[in-house]
């Protein structure tokens, strides 16, 4: 009897260890990002919002800000255009493709950005194709880059549902394949697809590694922003780290509360 | 190879749609032409839906398969002839060996550092209510989005030379100074970084233990340590080989982190790529493409030893 009340503890106890292991960061960042002046002392002197108001006065953390969300948001939506019929004729047509797309999609993993940059700076600083520098180089790599977790998550959300019975049911009902697929498939997917879509932008506009060496300055990014940001206040920064937080927070969030409801 | 066809057994595919697409039966030449009426439709029913995969195969074939290519190819070239001066500049060269050696002392340590406190932390989580569990894993789902840049500035802050923590440990005298921009340094970051990743991936393993087993071994007089180790461990087994085998190449590949705290000044294999492709002074894409095939071997082996490791416990 004893252990089994021990037990517990010594879990709670790990559990709140591993909280403020993974807290602590993020709070000491909201923290310095909310003093006036904290600098060799083990407490901060005064709070301030001054510098939230300087952050989001500043026009060139504006404009990173709003370049960074198009460019996740294009991403985005250009994966779900080609991601959709994609695994919807792997699926229904040709299911045998399934394992040769389980192989593909794990090459954004097993292939660090810092490789796929070196290959793509050659391919596409000039030629034919000269994307380098421009948003559109993003925007592509991020659609190879979320393909995983995009892909990853529709596959589970696919195969829970009887897809060939719904669409042949639709079929019968005088649906054409398109139709049946947006009117019945698509809605049993929702859920799925909001969550993979929220995940992936929260992942998306972390990115740091293609826009700074594809891009960098020429269509500066939020990552990019801060990273030139490196050498002024700590406390300037850390208000932009905690914005950024707050931002994939709300994301992932979101994505979360869309799990649970779709299980 | 064409396998057994299910389209005969749905014929109410209406005529009106095969005629709306009638410009799709144009491939006459397909093998089954000459077969049954079913074979029609078929033979749209494979022509169409492929053309919409073309959109989809041209991006991942430009963005994802051709740098790969290009760089598997350009490895083996030196001013436009097949060679392999790059990889031996590379192995003649203690910088660059140095840093793989960095690199995966580095991946090593925070790997495995990352997976134990992961594993004692999920197994813990396992124990807790489910609301505070939901409530964890929520709260790892956000810090393992935070990485990159933003999570070197907030290291800085808790752990650099002026950090929170720093001060906090150096008040107490537990540490005399701590360097967060060394080698003890990264590891700690890199650390912080597996740890969610490695929880998220675990957590889904623990559903393969069942209750009753814990209850069965202290029946037959198990000590908790001896279930631990001769039950759960053995079970987990193909789950840990796995996410340390992702956490492993997670840290080999990291870049952003290490460039935002030190910019160049730690020699690492992907700090030492970006510098030939992107850097100021000499741009080697060729020697850079030589260094990422390695890397990409070593992720490969990793994963091969892994592979066979799990196929090995398997049958034992």
């Amino acid at each position: 009897m004893n252990k089994s009340l021990k037990a517990p503890l010594l879990a709670r106890l790990t559990v709140n260890g591993l909280l403020i292991l993974l807290v602590a960061p993020i709070m000491t960042t909201l923290v310095y990002s909310l003093s006036a002046q904290w600098g060799a002392h083990i407490l901060p002197r005064g709070f301030t919002f001054d510098w939230y108001i300087t952050l989001w006065s500043d026009s060139r953390f504006l404009a990173a800000f709003a370049r960074s969300l198009l460019v996740c948001l294009a991403a985005l939506l250009l994966s779900l255009l080609l991601i959709l019929p994609t695994l919807f004729v792997v699926f229904y047509y040709f299911p045998r493709l399934k394992s040769l797309m389980n192989l593909l999609i794990l090459l954004p993993f097993a292939v660090p950005p810092v490789v796929s940059s070196v290959g793509l700076l050659q391919l596409y600083a000039g030629g034919p194709l000269p994307l380098i520098g421009g948003p559109w180089i993003l925007i592509f790599c991020y659609f190879t880059i979320s393909l995983p977790f995009m892909y990853r998550a529709l596959a589970n959300n696919l195969d829970a549902i009887p897809l060939s019975d719904l669409i042949d049911a639709a079929h019968l009902l005088g649906a054409s394949t398109v139709l049946a697929f947006l009117r019945v498939v698509l809605p049993n997917i929702r859920n799925g697809l909001l969550a993979a879509l929220f995940l992936s932008f929260s992942f998306l506009f972390g990115e740091f590694v293609f826009a700074n060496m594809l891009v960098g300055t020429r269509f500066e990014t939020l990552q990019v922003y801060l990273y030139s940001q490196r050498t002024n206040s700590g406390h300037f920064t850390s208000a932009m780290v905690m914005s950024y937080f707050l931002f994939i927070g709300v994301a992932t969030w979101f994505a979360l509360r869309l799990q649970t409801r779709s299980r | 190879m064409s396998e057994p066809l299910t389209v005969s057994t749905y014929p109410s595919t209406s005529p009106p749609q095969n005629s709306s697409l009638s410009q799709a039966q144009a491939p006459s030449h397909l093998r089954h032409k000459a077969s049954s009426v079913a074979a029609k439709p078929a033979a749209w029913r494979r022509g169409l839906p492929l053309l919409w995969l073309l959109p989809f195969a041209l991006l991942f074939g430009l963005f994802q398969l051709a740098p790969m290519i290009w760089v598997m190819v350009n490895a083996f070239q030196v001013d436009g002839h097949w060679s392999l001066a790059n990889f031996k500049e590379i192995i003649d060269s203690p910088f660059y060996l140095q840093s793989f050696t960095n690199s995966i002392d580095l991946a090593l340590w925070s790997s495995l550092l990352g997976l134990l406190i992961a594993l004692a932390g999920t197994a813990a989580l396992r124990q807790v209510p489910g609301k505070l569990q939901d409530m964890v894993v929520a709260f790892t789902t956000m810090a393992s989005n935070f990485s990159g840049v933003p999570l070197a500035f907030a290291f800085i802050v808790l752990l650099g030379m002026n950090g929170a923590l720093t001060l906090l440990l150096q008040e107490a005298g537990i540490v005399e100074s701590f360097n967060l921009y060394s080698r003890s340094g990264l590891i700690v970051l890199y650390t912080y970084f597996q740890i969610p990743l490695a929880i998220l991936l675990l957590y889904p393993a623990f559903d393969g233990l069942q209750e009753d087993w814990r209850d069965a071994a202290a029946l037959l007089g198990a000590r908790p340590w001896q279930y631990w180790l001769r039950v759960v461990l053995p079970v987990l087994t193909p789950a840990l080989l796995g996410t340390f085998i992702i956490l492993l190449a997670n840290a080999l590949g990291a870049y952003a982190s290490t460039f935002a705290l030190m910019t160049s000044n730690y020699n690492l294999v992907t700090i030492q790529i970006s510098a030939l492709v992107a850097g100021d002074i000499f741009l080697e894409p060729q020697l850079a493409a030589a260094l990422s095939l390695l890397l990409m071997m070593i992720l490969l082996l990793v994963t091969a030893v892994n592979q066979w490791i799990i196929s090995r416990s398997r049958y034992e």
